[in-house]
C-alpha cells in the first residue's frame, strides 16, 4: 500500500522506473511460477485433503445408513438421520443445551478469571514465576489425567470433597452421578484447566502493552481501574480475539473429560460425546453419527463466520 | 484379558509346537472401540473376543474365518450350550470359548451370619431381605456410573419374569420394548429401588465392590469379577454368592448370565494351519487350566478342565453354570451393540432417576430400536 501511494505521488520523471518495476512483477520466471504454485498448491491440497474432503464426506455420509463395514453397504436414506435425531433421540437436545452452557460458562467465568490472574501476575509480585507455573500446570496435563484427578476429588464414596463434607457433618453430594450437579462439577474441573490457558495468553498480551501508555494515563490522573479498563484492556484487543476463538473452539470440542467420567451419559451429554458413541464405539452407526457431526460443524461455522467477518472488517484500517 | 495369563498359555503352546506366537496386546476398551476397523484392515490371525451376537455380527459380515473343522475335532470336550454360543447364524463355528464367569448376588458370609440373614430363594424373600438390610443400615449395593452394570439386573429380571426365550427375542429386536411384558420387568425392578445404595449413577462397579468389601452394603448383584477387588485372602474366603432368586415359579431359575470370552480367527489368516493349531490348543483343558492359574476370577469351559485349582467361589460358579439350561451373554453382547450403547444405557439410567416415567422411556426405546434394527 505504502509503495503504490509513493509511486502515484512520484513526479512524472519517474515514469520509466515505474514501468520496469511493474514489468518485473508481471513477468515471472518459470522458477517463480513454480515456487508460487508450490507454496499455494501444497497448503491448498492439504487443506482440501484434510479439511474439505472429510467435511464433505461427513455431510454425504450423514444422509446415509452405514455400519462401517464394506463400502457397498452404504444406503441412501436422505434426511432420515436428521429427522430422527431431532425427534426420537433423547440425548440430542440436552447435549446441545450442555454445549451452550459450556460455552457461556467458559466465556463468563474462567476467561475473566484468567485475565484477573494475568493482571495480578503482571505486577512482578514475589514468586510470580512459581504462581505462573502452578496455574499453568493443568494445561500441560492431558484432559484424560485431569479427568482422573477430578474423579478422585468428586468420587461419591471415596472422594475428597465428600469426605470433607462428612467430617463437618454435611450430607455428601453425588457430584458425578446427579444429573443436576455433574455438568457444573465437570465445568469446574474443565475451568481449572482453562484458567491457566487464558492466563498465559493474557500475560503475553499484557507484556506487549506499551508501558508508556500506562504512564501517560497515570500522568493524566487516571485511577488504576480507569487505566485498566480504558487503556490497557482496549489495547489487548488482538489477544481478546484469540481468546474468544479459543474459548469457542474449546467449548465445542469439549469431550475428553465427560467421556472419561461416564462416557457422556446421564447429564453429561455433549455433541462430541454423542458423535463418539455412535461412530467410534462398536456401535458404528456412521450415518447417524455423521449427522450429529454435521450439526456440530454448522454451529462452529456460525462462530467462524462471525470471526472472519470481524477480521476482514479490520483489515482496511 | 489379563496379559500375564495370556502370555503364559501362548508360551506353553510355543514350547509344545516349536512355533512362536506373537502377541499383540491392546487395551480392552480401545480394542472394543476399534474392532470394526481392525477386522477390516490386516488383523492378526487369532483374535480374542466375546461369544454371542457380537461374534455373530462379524461372522455375518464375512470378517471371520470358519473354524468348523477345529470344532469337529474338539467339540466333544464342550457342552452344547458352549457350541451354540460359538456358532454363527449360518450354522458354522467361528469361536473357541476359553473361559466364562457367572453373574450372581454376592455377599459376605460374616455379614449374613452377624445379622442372621438367610439366602433368599424367591423374589418376595429377596425383597424382604433387602428391607431388613435397610433397617440394619446396610443398603443393597448398586453402581451404574459406567452405564453397563445395570444391564445385569435387567437381564436377570427379564429372564426370571418372562423367560430366556423372550429375553433372547427382545435382545434380537423381535419384541417390543413398550410391551406390557417389559413394563412388568421394570415394575418388578421398582420394588427394590428404595433399598439400593443412593447415588448409584455416580459410582463405578469397583467402588460398589469396595462397599461390599468394607461391609457397608449387604449384597451386590455383579459378575464373578467382583472378587478382583477382594485382594486379601481372608476377605475372599468370606465372599459368597447366591443365584438370582425365582420370580415366577412357571419360569424357574434355569437361566444364568455367564458371558464367555474366547478366540476367533481372521477371515484370511497369514498362516491358517498355524492359526487353527493354536485354536485347537486354546480349546484344550490344559490351556484353560494354565490360563486360570494366573487369573482365578473366571472358570474354564472345557468339560475336561480340572477344577482342582479352583477356589470355593470358582467351584460354586462352575456348578451354577453347569446346571443352567440356558446361558445369556449380557445385554451388550446379546443385543445390537448400537442399541446397547446409545439407547439402553441412557434409558436405564433414566429409569433409575425417574422410575415413574418408565412408560415414556420405553416408548422412546422402542422408537429407537425400530430405527436401529432396521438399518
Amino acid at each position: 500500500m505504502a509503495t503504490s501511494t509513493a509511486a502515484a505521488d512520484a513526479p512524472a520523471g519517474a515514469g520509466p522506473t515505474r514501468r520496469t518495476a511493474r514489468r518485473k512483477v508481471r513477468r515471472w520466471s518459470r522458477r517463480d511460477t513454480l515456487v508460487v504454485s508450490l507454496m499455494l498448491g501444497i497448503p491448498t491440497l492439504l487443506n482440501i485433503l484434510f479439511v474439505w474432503l472429510p467435511a464433505f464426506t461427513s455431510v454425504g455420509l450423514s444422509l446415509t445408513s452405514w455400519d462401517g463395514i464394506g463400502l457397498d453397504q452404504i444406503k441412501w436414506v436422505g434426511l432420515r438421520n436428521y429427522q430422527e435425531i431431532f425427534t426420537i433421540y433423547p440425548p440430542f437436545w440436552p447435549a446441545l443445551e450442555h454445549n451452550v452452557i459450556w460455552l457461556l460458562f467458559f466465556v463468563l467465568i474462567p476467561t475473566p478469571f484468567g485475565l484477573f490472574l494475568a493482571v495480578l501476575l503482571d505486577r512482578q509480585i514475589k514468586g510470580s514465576r512459581i504462581y505462573q507455573g502452578a496455574i499453568y500446570l493443568p494445561v500441560v496435563l492431558s484432559l484424560a489425567i485431569v479427568g482422573f484427578i477430578w474423579q478422585l476429588v468428586y468420587s461419591n464414596d471415596q472422594g475428597l470433597i465428600n469426605e470433607l463434607l462428612k467430617d463437618v457433618g454435611l450430607n455428601p453430594v453425588n457430584w458425578l452421578g446427579d444429573s443436576h450437579v455433574n455438568l457444573w462439577a465437570v465445568l469446574v474441573a474443565a475451568s481449572w484447566r482453562h484458567v491457566g490457558y487464558m492466563m498465559i495468553l493474557y500475560l503475553a498480551g499484557l507484556k506487549g502493552v506499551d508501558p508508556s501508555l500506562k504512564e501517560a494515563a497515570a500522568i493524566d490522573g487516571a485511577s488504576e481501574r480507569q487505566t485498566f479498563f480504558r487503556v490497557v484492556f482496549p489495547s489487548l484487543r488482538p489477544v481478546n480475539i484469540v481468546v474468544i476463538v479459543i474459548t469457542v473452539i474449546e467449548s465445542l470440542r469439549a469431550f475428553d473429560l465427560v467421556y472419561i467420567i461416564n462416557g457422556g451419559f446421564n447429564g453429561l451429554e455433549l455433541l462430541s460425546a454423542l458423535v463418539t458413541q455412535n461412530i467410534i464405539g462398536e456401535a458404528s452407526r456412521i450415518g447417524y453419527g455423521s449427522a450429529i457431526a454435521v450439526i456440530m460443524m454448522l454451529i462452529s461455522t456460525v462462530f467462524i463466520i462471525i470471526y472472519i467477518t470481524r477480521i476482514f472488517k479490520e483489515e482496511p484500517q | 484379558m489379563p496379559k500375564k495369563a495370556t502370555a503364559g498359555i501362548m508360551k506353553a503352546f510355543s514350547d509344545k509346537n516349536g512355533a512362536t506366537v506373537k502377541i499383540n496386546t491392546v487395551d480392552h476398551n480401545t480394542f472394543q472401540e476399534q474392532i470394526n476397523n481392525y477386522l477390516q484392515g490386516r488383523p492378526d490371525d487369532v483374535i480374542t473376543w466375546f461369544a454371542g451376537y457380537r461374534m455373530r455380527f462379524f461372522a455375518k459380515k464375512g470378517l471371520l474365518g470358519d473354524i468348523s473343522d477345529v470344532w469337529t475335532q474338539v467339540g466333544s470336550q464342550f457342552s452344547s450350550a458352549m457350541k451354540k454360543a460359538s456358532t454363527g447364524e449360518d450354522g458354522k463355528q467361528y469361536f473357541i470359548p476359553l473361559d466364562n464367569y457367572a453373574w450372581a448376588v454376592f455377599y459376605r458370609k460374616s455379614v449374613f451370619q452377624q445379622h442372621g440373614y438367610e439366602v433368599p430363594k424367591t423374589w418376595d424373600q429377596y425383597v424382604a431381605l433387602s428391607a431388613k438390610m435397610q433397617k440394619d443400615n446396610l443398603p443393597v449395593a448398586f453402581a451404574d456410573q459406567d452405564g453397563w452394570p445395570a444391564f445385569g439386573t435387567f437381564d436377570y429380571l427379564n429372564m426370571r419374569v418372562n423367560g430366556y426365550d423372550f429375553h433372547v427375542s427382545l435382545m434380537a429386536g423381535k419384541e417390543a420394548w413398550d410391551s406390557p411384558k417389559v413394563a412388568k420387568v421394570f415394575d418388578t425392578w421398582k420394588q427394590i429401588l428404595p433399598y439400593y445404595q443412593t447415588g448409584a449413577l455416580g459410582r463405578t462397579w469397583q467402588e460398589g465392590a469396595q462397599g461390599l468389601l468394607q461391609k457397608k452394603t449387604g449384597m451386590y448383584l455383579l459378575g464373578g469379577f467382583v472378587s478382583q477387588q477382594f485382594t486379601n485372602k481372608e476377605d475372599l474366603d468370606d465372599l459368597d454368592f447366591f443365584p438370582f432368586p425365582e420370580i415366577d415359579s412357571t419360569v424357574g431359575t434355569d437361566a444364568v448370565e455367564a458371558p464367555i470370552d474366547g478366540y476367533m480367527m481372521a477371515k484370511r489368516p497369514k498362516n491358517e494351519a498355524g492359526a487353527k493349531k493354536l485354536l485347537t490348543y486354546l480349546s484344550s483343558a490344559a490351556a484353560e487350566e494354565g490360563y486360570l492359574k494366573v487369573d482365578p476370577s473366571n472358570i474354564a469351559v472345557n468339560n475336561g478342565a480340572s477344577s482342582a485349582g479352583y477356589n470355593a467361589l470358582q467351584k460354586k460358579q462352575q456348578v451354577l453354570i453347569a446346571q443352567a439350561k440356558s446361558i445369556s451373554q449380557f445385554l451388550d453382547r446379546d443385543a445390537d451393540p448400537t442399541f446397547a450403547s446409545t439407547v439402553a444405557i441412557p434409558s436405564f439410567q433414566d429409569f433409575l432417576k425417574n422410575p415413574n416415567n418408565i412408560a415414556s422411556t420405553l416408548k422412546k426405546m422402542e422408537a429407537q430400536k425400530k430405527s436401529i434394527y432396521s438399518e
